[in-house]
């Protein structure tokens, strides 16, 4: 369904961000991309998405080459991403936001109700409050994923989902993971450190340096998580509830 | 029965949201003179008798009724000065809509300055909406030079939502506010210039009385080689509460000038002024282009937002 082929993506002075990717991607599958900070994950996602031009390589999407198309077409092919930090919108509500959101093709409409619940708001709080300065990051965040999860995707890219999410909607969130994953045969691409979200991937991409040190499935990585036994914190991370505030790579 | 043409009609209707005529009093004037009048048993017009103008007096405890006072220039090369003076009752609720349109279909310029005069009474509120508006082919400036005075008694309050959406080559608006006691100022200015058009708005309140406050969202948009200037200021002498916030995009090789003021004369006054002048983020207009609007549409769907 995507396939990326010796992408390169350099900065200045030839430093390579992205250093010859090469990836499949199949229909209906859930990708979890994951890595240390500063190893290409979100720069390879903005990427797909035309929010930067590659320095050398092409991406297929449905056979079709999609490298030289605007972020718009791409968009209207039904590729979408969620903002790792989603900007903010002075005068505009929520429920314009989502409205937007939902596409100009009259996309079925859908219950936003039951969208906002799904990232764990209440409709009722929210639909008529501004995208503004006066939500926290986190109920930002939310409404980002909102915008995201309103439109039926082909391919639904998420920078770094979970930041600022709790517990409990976390879980919804996995839910709906999976119900746009099968109800739409959304094939989704999740950038995260997280265990938890590592335990939804069908298989999991390691990238390392700018390259893609591994193509794995989840047993195979979370085990090796599992028997790292030269982890020094690995004791203390089995306390439990440090998850959100430590980023393991190990 | 008055005569509305269709000149008149798409004034109306940018002005005051108005397709036919209002319901309450109005008073409707068309290039210099009164086109149509109409009171109610609690609102009165009068004609000024030493200069053009009416006096609307509001009774006491008037509730849920509405004034609308459209203004409509529709020549080229008028020169409009009109003096309107609204004695609002005490303990009444009233809204009052006094738009201008100029259609400016020739090469002079026309102008229109509107010197209005409000006195809010005790306990009294109103909202008063203030829509500006060009239109026409002609080549001839379009000019509305507002001045504004209101006082308002003792918890009283007024609500302004001044708004110039475009076709207004020059504009100088002038308000002065004085707040007495628990007195309350909410305003709302919107303002967008595009081509060579010039704006400046000056906006002072005094806030005299005990617990009295006020509130001033400015919300511009500057595009091509228009030029804004903004002086917002506050003045508390009692103790008070004031905050200005002063928001502004700017695009193309426009220039925005924000200057807001604060003057403190009694230790209790709470005064807060924050200001900012910048493009469109490029975030914004990167998110909805992931949503599949080009980046025309997102820059429109951003200003539109902004300016609501």
């Amino acid at each position: 369904m995507l396939k990326i082929e010796d992408l390169t993506l350099e900065a200045e002075g030839n430093f390579k961000i992205l250093d010859d990717i090469n990836l499949n991607l199949d229909k209906k599958k859930l990708y979890v991309i994951t890595g240390p900070n500063g190893s290409g994950k979100s720069s390879l996602a903005k990427t797909i998405m035309g929010m930067y031009t590659p320095t050398s390589g092409r991406i297929y999407f449905e056979g079709q080459d999609i490298t030289d198309l605007s972020i718009t077409q791409r968009a209207n092919l039904n590729i979408g991403y969620a903002f790792q930090q989603p900007p903010r919108f002075k005068g505009i509500t929520v429920e314009e936001l989502l409205k937007l959101s939902l596409g100009k093709n009259g996309a079925e409409e859908l219950d936003l109700c039951e969208l906002l619940l799904d990232v764990g708001l209440c409709a009722q709080d929210y639909l008529k409050r501004q995208v503004d300065g006066s939500l926290s990051g986190g109920e930002l965040k939310r409404i980002e994923l909102a915008t995201v999860l309103a439109r039926q995707l082909k391919l639904a890219i998420f920078d770094e989902p979970e930041a600022g999410i709790d517990l409990w909607s976390f879980q919804r969130l996995a839910e709906t993971f999976e119900t746009i994953h099968y109800k739409y045969d959304t094939s989704i691409v999740i950038i995260s450190h997280q265990e938890r979200i590592l335990n939804l991937a069908d298989e999991v991409i390691v990238m390392r340096e700018g390259q893609i040190s591994e193509l794995t499935t989840k047993e195979n990585f979370l085990s090796k998580l599992e028997n790292d036994a030269d982890c020094r914190c690995r004791q203390s991370c089995e306390k439990g509830a440090l998850y959100d505030e430590v980023e393991c790579y190990r | 029965m008055m005569k509305l043409n269709v000149i008149d009609k798409q004034i109306l209707e940018q002005v005051a949201d108005l397709h036919s005529v209002p319901q309450g009093a109005y008073n409707i004037r068309r290039d210099g003179e009164a086109l149509d009048r109409h009171t109610t048993a609690n609102i009165n017009i009068v004609p000024k008798s030493d200069k053009p103008g009416i006096d609307i007096f509001v009774k006491p405890n008037t509730k849920g009724e509405s004034v609308h006072i459209p203004v409509i220039l529709s020549k080229t090369g008028m020169d409009d000065m009109v003096y309107n003076t609204f004695h609002i009752g005490e303990g009444s609720d009233v809204y009052i809509v006094a738009g201008c349109g100029i259609h400016n279909p020739g090469s002079q310029k026309s102008q229109h300055d509107g010197i209005h005069e409000f006195h809010v009474g005790k306990g009294a509120r109103i909202k008063y909406v203030e829509k500006h508006y060009g239109q026409g082919r002609g080549t001839g400036d379009r000019i509305l030079n507002p001045t504004t005075y209101i006082e308002v008694e003792e918890g009283g309050v007024a609500e302004l939502e001044m708004v110039q959406i475009r076709g207004v080559d020059y504009t100088k608006r002038d308000t002065e506010v004085k707040l007495h006691k628990d007195a309350k100022l909410i305003v709302t200015e919107r303002l967008l210039t595009d081509q060579k058009q010039k704006a400046h708005s000056i906006i002072d309140v005094e806030l005299i009385g005990e617990d009295s406050s006020a509130q001033i969202i400015s919300r511009s948009v500057a595009k091509d080689d228009s030029k804004q200037v903004f002086n917002l200021n506050l003045i508390g002498l009692n103790r008070c509460r004031g905050h200005i916030q002063c928001d502004s995009i700017i695009m193309d090789n426009a220039h925005v000038s924000s200057i807001p003021e604060i003057t403190a004369k009694h230790s209790d006054a709470q005064l807060v002024h924050e200001a900012a002048i910048g493009k469109i983020a490029s975030e914004q207009l990167l998110k909805l282009e992931t949503l599949g609007f080009t980046e025309k549409e997102a820059e429109k769907i951003i200003l539109k937002g902004f300016l609501k």
